[in-house]
């Protein structure tokens, strides 16, 4: 192969974090106008090898080749002017500015007088859209927008700066199904013009669908790098497992939920806000519930108004046939239900917080001793939850955000499962988890629903909701349209189909 | 120790040996003890001579910032909580002169209650505004900072209101348990509560809770609302029992008490390692913070600085030591 071709060729990096090597001698490149897909693990240094290209860390050995040529790039700007653009997957936009003024944002077209000229940054950022072949509304402020438009700003804001290679993060993660089969066209066309494009996915049938090539990372190192023709899928994933998995994904039978039991949780009539409407369904104890639906379907916000956040405007909620009040979390949690939010950076952890800290939250009143907190108790307490749930944790007083995905989104799950909640929601429970940490969630669940718990699952990843659902709830426009036993559902294109409300 | 986590190149905390303390304390909120320890070093050799260590000395610089590090542990409160309560400074003057003013009519008892009840009207003012209607707290108490001090004047009409019940004057500042300044002894009692509150109950997690993250806390059962209406309340009242040491060290209610006293203490907690944004807080570090600005203060008047001088320089060290907690 002619390393001429490349735009960007990573050599023998290196890299270690407090003597702890990351990345261990690894190799990648990308060529001209491919999409290259790039998978591993949580902790396989996919984020800090892209770090590195985009000049957030230095490496500590090895060389980065940009267009052939030896480049240092020891800052971000290096890497901007080397045409490396990212797609951040917490988007990095600023909210109160118009889509214009974020593109530009300290790069703004000047007009006379040294003054920024916001209408010719109105005109350029609307001809990066027209190339883009997308439609949006370039005078917009940000914040008004949807996360799909948030996403098309990011990739122009990048294309503004003549970026060459684009690092995308898990693009699709907060995007509805045909949002993201927009965004695929939109990278294909980029492909045509010669971008290449370096894919960070976990998943495997938009890996197929977009890469020319994919390069698994494991435990710092290079595993391997083939065109997907060459590879097939459980390949890969034994690449970024370590072990073969099979089955992890499918569904498993339990013990048939007992229908004649009274439900543990009844909704009648339930209106709350646009997004909720006349939402009736009853759910038994060990029942697994899936809700299915597009984005804006009305799926989190049937949660956040069964958890109490949202004000409910009409309706009964009913459990163990007992009317319960849920005008507060607190008034839910008492109720018996738990939540795991949808967003678990933002609503489900104090980041900033050790990992016990965050567990021991919602169960303060456990640990309570007289009028004081019981710090035995609270160490005892903590660490028996972080064993149940299998949380890699180098020490329970560490911040939580050291912690990887998978594992805050355990500890997510664990600080709800102290307070025994009977009926448990989980809202994207697997969203940016690795595949490992992905089935051991998903065993929880069915673990959890055999013990009698009524759980109601909300995934964009029909896979996800087919492998642990008893039956599936499918919503559009805040109200249920179809109620599916799992046993009538064939397969992911039934429910598809369902959700597309064909 | 073990690492399984591999993203760490900002967390230099290695862990120790925690029983007492829940909370992973992150070594940034060691500078405060390490600048205090130096500063009290230097001027211990520098001006040995001026008697800066004779016992008398010592005691003054307790004596001097125990309103200050008063005002401050509620303050943590509000900082911890990511707020901020500008009206402390205004809200000791109002009491100070309530309380005199109701002293001097009706008597002891009456008096303590009035200068009490200015932090608990000006306390849940601040918290109704901020928690209910949702106003920044910094507008709520900058206004609050202006109507307190006005209301002090103005029922006043400017003029200092002398207390001459000799029993309030003895407890709340002038007098002495054995040797120890009763002013030391009311910081040494706020501080202690203050701790404990903060690091063991589930009040003061809830706080810390909210500080941290506010969604993440409403999303885990946590009236934050109600914290944030119960913090602003406690420094209110804090605040209140400041302006009666004023008025019991000064032997009378003026408006001016504690005037800037709110910057003073902001400035303590945030070199107590406090996060101005929320989710840390410590109330020994907050004291320590008080202590260092005290030991400036006593030890720039013993090298014989005059006030402007002193200004300069006091301002220069806080920001000395800030900068240096927050380098990684």
């Amino acid at each position: 192969m002619n390393t001429a071709d490349n735009v960007v060729e990573m050599r023998s990096i290196s890299k270690a974090f407090n003597g702890v090597p990351v990345l261990k001698d690894v190799g990648f490149d990308v060529r001209k106008g491919e999409v290259h897909a790039l998978a591993g693990g949580n902790g396989a240094g996919k984020s800090t090898l892209m770090k590195i290209l985009q000049g957030v860390y230095q490496t500590d050995a090895g060389e980065i080749l940009i267009g052939g040529k030896p480049a240092a790039i020891n800052s971000i700007q290096d890497a901007k002017s080397a045409g490396i653009g990212m797609v951040f997957q917490e988007f990095s936009l600023v909210p109160s500015l118009s889509v214009a003024q974020n593109i530009f944002l300290g790069a703004e077209p000047l007009g006379r007088g040294g003054l920024i000229d916001d209408r010719a940054a109105v005109r350029r950022a609307k001809e990066v859209f027209a190339e883009m072949e997308v439609d949006v509304d370039a005078g917009a402020q940000v914040s008004r927008l949807g996360t799909a438009y948030w996403q098309l700003t990011e990739i122009a804001k990048a294309l503004a700066q003549n970026a060459q290679v684009l690092i995308m993060d898990e693009p699709t993660a907060s995007l509805a199904r045909h949002e993201s089969e927009a965004l695929f066209e939109l990278i294909d066309r980029l492909k045509q013009r010669g971008i290449s494009i370096i894919y960070i996915s976990h998943r495997m049938d938009e890996v197929y669908r977009l890469a020319d090539r994919i390069t698994i990372l494991r435990d710092g190192r290079h595993l391997f790098t083939e065109p997907l023709t060459e590879v097939t899928p459980e390949q890969i994933v034994e690449g970024i497992v370590g072990k073969k998995v099979e089955g992890q994904l499918s569904y498993r039978a339990r013990n048939d939920v007992a229908t004649d039991v009274e439900p543990l949780l009844e909704v009648r009539g339930l209106n709350a806000g646009q997004r909720v409407r006349d939402v009736s369904f009853a759910l038994r104890p060990g029942e697994i519930l899936g809700l299915a639906g597009l984005m804006g379907s009305g799926r989190t916000e049937l949660a956040r108004a069964l958890f109490g956040i949202d004000k409910l405007d009409s309706g009964q909620v009913l459990i163990r046939g007992r009317k319960v009040t849920l005008a507060s979390p607190q008034q839910a949690i008492n109720a018996g239900i738990a939540l795991v939010p949808e967003d678990r950076r933002a609503q489900g952890l104090v980041l900033e917080h050790s990992v016990q800290d965050n567990l021991l939250l919602p169960l303060l009143k456990q640990i309570q001793r007289g009028p004081l907190l019981d710090g035995a108790k609270g160490n005892e307490l903590s660490a028996s939850l972080i064993k149940r749930f299998a949380v890699k944790v180098a020490h329970p007083h560490r911040p939580v955000r050291l912690l990887s995905g998978g594992n805050q989104q355990k500890v997510v799950i664990a600080k709800w499962l102290g307070t025994d909640p009977d009926i448990l929601i989980l809202d994207e429970p697997t969203a940016g988890v690795d595949i490992g940490t992905k089935s051991e969630i998903l065993d929880m669940i069915r673990e959890l629903a055999s013990d009698g718990k009524a759980i109601i699952v909300i995934s964009s990843e029909y896979p996800e909701l087919l492998a642990v659902s008893d039956r599936v709830l499918v919503l559009k426009d805040g109200s249920i349209i179809r109620d599916i036993p799992r046993s009538d559902i064939a397969d992911e294109e039934y429910l598809q189909l369902a959700v597309q409300g064909v | 120790m073990s690492k399984t986590n591999t993203i760490a190149p900002r967390d230099t905390g290695a862990p120790r040996n925690v029983g007492t303390i829940l909370k992973d304390l992150d070594w940034r909120r060691y500078v405060i003890y390490i600048g205090f320890v130096v500063v009290f070093l230097i001027f211990a050799v520098l001006l040995r001579d001026q008697g800066f260590l004779s016992p008398n000395n010592l005691l003054n610089i307790f004596r001097q910032t125990a309103t200050i590090t008063v005002i401050a542990v509620g303050m943590t409160y509000v900082i911890a909580c990511a707020e901020i309560d500008l009206s402390v400074g205004s809200v000791a003057g109002l009491s100070s002169v309530c309380t005199a003013m109701a002293l001097s009519q009706w008597g002891l008892v009456p008096g303590i209650l009035a200068g009490l009840a200015v932090g608990l009207v000006v306390g849940s003012v601040n918290g109704a505004l901020v928690s209910l209607l949702g106003i920044p707290s910094f507008l709520v108490t900058l206004g609050m900072l202006g109507i307190a001090v006005g209301v002090a004047q103005w029922i006043t009409a400017s003029a200092p209101q002398p207390i001459l019940n000799d029993t309030f004057n003895t407890v709340f500042g002038s007098g002495n348990f054995g040797p120890i300044p009763g002013l030391v002894v009311w910081s040494g009692i706020f501080v202690a509560i203050g701790a404990v509150v903060l690091n063991r109950t589930k009040f003061g997690r809830q706080v810390l809770a909210t500080g941290g993250n506010r969604n993440a806390s409403e999303f885990t059962g946590i009236n934050t609302k109600r914290i944030k209406f119960q913090v602003l309340l406690i420094s209110g009242m804090v605040a209140s029992v400041a302006g009666m040491l004023y008025a019991g060290r000064l032997q009378s209610g003026r408006f001016q008490w504690g005037a800037g006293d709110e910057l003073s203490a902001i400035a303590a907690v945030i070199l107590g390692g406090t996060s101005l944004f929320g989710g840390f807080g410590s109330i020994i570090g907050t004291l320590f913070g008080a202590l260092l600005i005290g030991l400036i203060n006593n030890g720039l008047i013993l090298a014989g600085l005059d006030s402007s001088q002193q200004q300069v320089v006091r301002g220069a060290i806080i920001i000395l030591a800030v900068a240096l907690a927050r380098k990684k």
